[in-house]
């Protein structure tokens, strides 16, 4: 830790600076330290991987077989119809 | 001009609209089937099995096609779809779960980071394959844990990659209460990461 007690303050911005939803001065706070502290540099790459980890795995791909069941869930079709 | 002559017209103009709505319609279904994988994937981490998954994703596309009137083109239709489907999803009972309120208080951020560098060493943060000591069936179920309204907000903005606003427009929440459920949502996800899966 940098051991200017702004560790804290960085890590309560950390979720913010990823989501894109800090305010200028708070990106200004959150780069600031960062660029000074290892232990919350190290912290902030961890959680970005640790997202797409978790996006990429917990993803599931459709059963096959589904979209049929939903295609005929559709009106009946429009072809025959005049332009 | 005859009066037959109107009538005909009269006749040849509703044929017209008949045709140009059910025109309409089919493009909207195609639409909506093109982003069907996309609903699928969102809706699968919702619930609990694949089964409950893929009816609830039937019963959308139900209503979708039944009430295509109602959304308006050039919206996001991905996000209307979730809609429908949160709506669906709330409506079958997920009343015995504990409400936000009732829920431990969640550790900090780097809670889960800190767990890691005293398995790995500090060092490990810093490569990528670190998170893999989290498995995969580790990650499903953490996530399949979280109390539903934490999960819903998670899964549509982590998984789903929605907005905080498309995502307070699904849930119909305000968009404040997007954030602070996903914020604690996302710190008991990985409270419960490094308990179940550091141990």
């Amino acid at each position: 830790m940098s051991g200017d007690g702004d560790c804290e303050k960085c890590e309560e911005l950390l979720q913010g600076y990823l989501d894109r939803d800090l305010t200028q001065e708070e990106v200004t706070i959150a780069e600031g330290h960062l660029n000074r502290c290892e232990y919350c540099r190290r912290r902030y790459r961890f959680e970005a991987h640790l997202r797409r980890y978790i996006r990429t795995t917990a993803i599931e791909r459709m059963p096959a077989g589904l979209m049929t069941k939903l295609a005929e869930l559709r009106g009946p079709t429009a072809e025959g119809l005049s332009e | 001009m005859s009066e037959s002559g109107a009538a005909d017209r009269e006749e040849e103009d509703a044929g017209r609209r008949i045709a140009n709505d059910a025109r309409e319609r089919v493009r909207f279904e195609e639409e909506a089937l093109d982003l069907a994988d996309q609903v699928y994937r969102v809706a699968r981490r919702m619930v609990g099995t694949r089964e409950e998954a893929e009816e609830l994703v039937q019963d959308t596309y139900a209503r979708a096609f039944r009430s295509w009137k109602s959304f308006t083109p050039g919206t996001n239709m991905r996000a209307w779809l979730l809609r429908i489907l949160t709506n669906l999803n709330t409506d079958r009972g997920r009343k015995i779960q504990r409400t936000p309120d009732q829920q431990p208080l969640e550790e900090s951020d780097y809670y889960l980071a800190n767990r890691l560098a005293a398995v790995e060493g500090e060092q490990a943060l810093e490569q990528e394959q670190v998170v893999e000591r989290l498995s995969q069936g580790g990650v499903v179920n953490a996530l399949a844990d979280l109390p539903h309204d934490f999960r819903d907000v998670v899964v549509l903005v982590d998984l789903g990659e929605f907005s905080y606003a498309d995502a307070a427009q699904i849930l119909d929440i305000p968009i404040g209460t997007v954030m602070s459920r996903l914020h604690r949502g996302r710190r008991i996800l990985k409270q419960t990461l490094a308990e179940e899966t550091l141990t």
